[in-house]
Parts: C-alpha cells; sequence; structure tokens
C-alpha cells in the first residue's frame, strides 16, 4: 500500500486573532495554573493540621507579597476557568452554539472574570467576608 | 527465494477493515463524562470554598481548624478535594495526550500524573480528617 501524505491540520498562525480562539488556549492555561493551585491547597491543609512552625510557615508563605501574588493568580484562573466551563457545560447542553453567541458569551466570560476576582480581592484585602 | 519476515507481508486490507472488531477506542466517553460530572460538582462548591478561605483572612490558626472542623465543612472540603484531583488528573491527562508524543515519556509522565492526584487527593483527605478528628 502506497503511504499518502495526509493532510496535517493547519498552523495557529494561519488564523486571524479571534476571541474564540483565546478563550480555548486560556482555559487549557488556566487548568494547568490550578492544578498547581490544588497541590498549594493540599499542603496548605496539611500544613493546617500539623499546626505550630509547619502552619506558621505556610501563613508566612501565603501573606508574603510573592505569595498574594500567586494566590491572585489562583483566583484569577479560578474564576476564568469556572466561569469558561460553564460556558462548556452550556455547549455540551447544546445551548449558545451560533457564532455570535459564541462570541458574546466570550466576552462575558472575560469581563465576569475580572469582575469577580476584583470582588473576591475586596473582600480579602479588607480582612475577610 | 529471499525470506520475507512476518512484518515484511503485504496487507492488502483497508485501514476499515484493520480496524473492525477491535472495540471501542479505549474508554468509550468515560473521560468526557468523568470530566463534566466533576466539573458540575467543582462548579457547585467553588463559591463556598472561594468564601471560606477568605473568611480565613486575619484568622488565627485555633479558628481555621475550628471552622475546618465543623462537619458540613469538613465533608464538602472532601468532596471538593476528591473532585479537584480528579478533574486534574483528567485535565492534564489531555494534555500530555497532545503535546508528548514520544510513548515512553508519555506514559511515565501518565503513571506520574495519576500517582501525584492519587497522592494530593489522599493527603488533603488525611489533613481535613486529622483537623476535624482532633481539633
Amino acid at each position: 500500500m502506497t503511504h499518502r501524505e495526509r493532510p496535517l491540520s493547519p498552523h495557529l498562525q494561519v488564523y486571524r486573532w479571534q476571541i474564540t480562539m483565546t478563550m480555548s488556549i486560556l482555559h487549557r492555561a488556566s487548568g494547568m495554573v490550578l492544578v498547581v493551585g490544588a497541590f498549594a491547597l493540599a499542603w496548605w491543609l496539611l500544613a493546617v493540621a500539623a499546626g505550630g512552625d509547619a502552619y506558621a510557615t505556610a501563613a508566612h508563605c501565603v501573606a508574603s507579597p510573592l505569595g498574594k501574588f500567586v494566590l491572585f493568580g489562583f483566583s484569577l484562573a479560578l474564576v476564568y476557568h469556572l466561569l469558561n466551563g460553564i460556558r462548556h457545560l452550556l455547549w455540551d447542553m447544546g445551548w449558545g452554539f451560533d457564532i455570535p453567541e459564541v462570541y458574546r458569551s466570550g466576552y462575558a466570560v472575560a469581563v465576569l472574570s475580572v469582575l469577580f476576582t476584583a470582588l473576591i480581592w475586596f473582600f480579602a484585602l479588607r480582612g475577610g467576608a | 527465494m529471499s525470506e520475507k519476515t512476518p512484518q515484511a507481508k503485504p496487507d492488502y486490507r483497508t485501514p476499515i477493515s484493520r480496524a473492525r472488531g477491535l472495540g471501542s477506542g479505549k474508554s468509550g466517553t468515560g473521560h468526557f463524562w468523568w470530566q463534566r460530572v466533576t466539573a458540575i460538582v467543582l462548579a457547585l462548591l467553588v463559591p463556598w470554598l472561594v468564601g471560606t478561605l477568605v473568611s480565613f483572612v486575619g484568622a488565627d490558626h485555633a479558628s481555621v481548624v475550628a471552622t475546618i472542623a465543623k462537619p458540613f465543612n469538613a465533608i464538602l472540603l472532601s468532596v471538593f478535594a476528591l473532585a479537584l484531583f480528579w478533574h486534574a488528573k483528567l485535565g492534564v491527562q489531555v494534555v500530555i495526550e497532545d503535546y508528548i508524543h514520544a510513548r515512553a515519556l508519555e506514559i511515565t509522565l501518565q503513571l506520574l500524573l495519576m500517582f501525584a492526584c492519587i497522592l494530593g487527593a489522599l493527603a488533603s483527605i488525611y489533613a481535613i480528617a486529622r483537623i476535624a478528628l482532633l481539633a
């Protein structure tokens, strides 16, 4: 049997920018960030369970400028992945599949992500809800 | 006449006839389904988790322990940890499948991913149990 060169899918750089591709890439990227967040949560829970010096170290890390920056990253990734994940679940149910709707929901997720993340940090920096 | 190895025999079958009868593509819709099930669980629990974590700002160790130790929180946090690491495993699995094309490395990473996620889930549940039972 002769081996034919099969067509490859076009590479990313041939496309003009679209909101949909950005949302898709960010969904995967935020997911990977949140995997790190999951292990950070496990580490923090172990520190709470151990108490004493272990908890003091963890609390110090979380409260440090770098810790806050990383937590901010986790919170933004979490809100984004959650909202865009709901967008995916709605698609799975067959809702919002028209191109204008896909674009609209994409922009809505982007705006709401920033809004909800700001809201979380408003309450966090105010010293607890 | 030259000897031929079995691999060198020409295969006149069409690709579809070679694929027929070999069963489903591994696990069928299992991955898709459990990714959605865990997503729904996580989507329901994230607002509660974020609210609880934000309430810990400025709290001392004793009050953090007391909050996590409440049965409602301890149970939901355990469910969250299970769904979280399960969902993480399913997601990273696809990323590895997509980007790692060396078979040996791919299998190694898939195994490491599975071990790490099981470890993460068990460590979280161990920590929650220790907090809840010793508080």
